[in-house]
């Protein structure tokens, strides 16, 4: 237990909006209680400000969460989904262990974050994420 | 034989006409996406022919692979990632060769295209910028003209077309009657190619 709570999985927020993904890694470290927390980086909009996705800004915040445990990267739609797959297709822009995980943004990363914290492996962090599709509302 | 300068003008001229039609990109994702097709392009291809200029990379795959990478870096919107992958991927098919031959490359972008469809999860019909490109490498088999003729016409037969990928696909019905700002964009870098090629005849 002390190596998983040593090697925590790092989580990454990528969204069109710099404001956005700040928020929910605000929302979701908060939501994750006291104690140790998992690593947690937004990568919003475009490296001027702008609404779009960053390349550039991803590859720093999955460099600057890996702890060696891996790294989960959630997004929301079109250009951060793209980006991602396309920088996990070049091999060496992201640390090793890093998965696109399938989950809402908001949901997905509460619950990402809450289970890294709790020292969680990053396939049961993926898990976590994607459960949250199943959450209904009505 | 196709070697490392006749792609870098090929990026070079697409670059130029890239910046000649930004703003009707732009105009055409207007009506049916974010309005930064253009702007978001131009981005894009000032930092490729940049880059080319400093690394000057001598294989015909290095070029594309760095063009590539720029692009993912670069623009900022779905078409990154998009051309980016198709760059990169025809210039990995391309391997180190110093030359290739027109049927080498015909194989190379096709291999492109296909990456660029599992990405983007779109096929022929999705009113998206396959619908130039594909139409483009079948007819790449016969020439560099024929190419070019083919990925204008497809870029023209997006307009009846109702979007089924990307932000333009959440207006249903409505994205109807705009001719699609990717397969146009896709249509500028063919006509580039077509344009280098004829370049090279003279």
């Amino acid at each position: 237990m002390s190596d998983a709570t040593d090697k925590l999985v790092g989580i990454v927020l990528v969204s069109h909006s710099a404001a956005v993904a700040a928020s929910v890694a605000e929302l979701a470290t908060g939501l994750a209680g006291g104690g140790t927390t998992a690593p947690v980086a937004p990568a919003g909009g475009t490296a001027d400000g702008g609404l779009g996705t960053s390349a550039e800004l991803i590859s720093a915040a999955a460099a600057s969460v890996d702890r060696g445990a891996g790294v989960a990267v959630l997004t929301d739609l079109g250009s951060a989904v793209l980006t991602v797959k396309a920088l996990l297709a070049e091999g060496d822009e992201l640390p090793d262990r890093t998965r696109l995980v399938d989950a809402p943004f908001v949901e997905g990363a509460v619950a990402a974050v809450v289970t890294a914290s709790a020292g969680a492996d990053l396939a049961a962090v993926e898990a976590a994420a994607a459960e949250a599709y199943a959450y209904r509302k009505e | 034989m196709l070697d490392a300068d006749f792609f870098r003008r090929w990026m070079t001229a697409t670059a130029a006409s890239v910046d000649r039609e930004a703003e009707r990109l732009t105009d055409l994702d207007s009506p049916i996406g974010d309005a930064d097709h253009g702007s978001n392009m131009q981005r894009g291809f000032i930092a490729v022919v940049a880059t080319l200029e400093k690394e000057a990379p001598d294989t015909p795959g290095a070029v594309l692979m760095l063009a590539g990478r720029q692009l993912i870096s670069t623009v900022g919107g779905a078409s990154g990632p998009l051309y980016g992958t198709l760059l990169r991927r025809t210039g990995k098919e391309l391997g180190d060769a110093a030359e290739v031959d027109e049927a080498q490359f015909t194989d190379a972008l096709r291999t492109g295209v296909d990456a660029v469809m599992t990405l983007g999860g779109a096929a022929p019909g999705d009113k998206t910028m396959i619908d130039a490109l594909v139409p483009a490498v079948d007819a790449l088999e016969d020439s560099f003209t024929a190419a070019r003729a083919a990925a204008e016409e497809g870029a023209l037969a997006t307009t009846p077309l109702q979007a089924r990928k990307g932000r333009a696909s959440y207006l249903g019905e409505r994205s109807i009657g705009h001719q699609d700002p990717g397969a146009t964009s896709s249509a500028l870098l063919i006509a580039a190619l077509a344009e280098t090629a004829g370049e090279s005849d003279e």
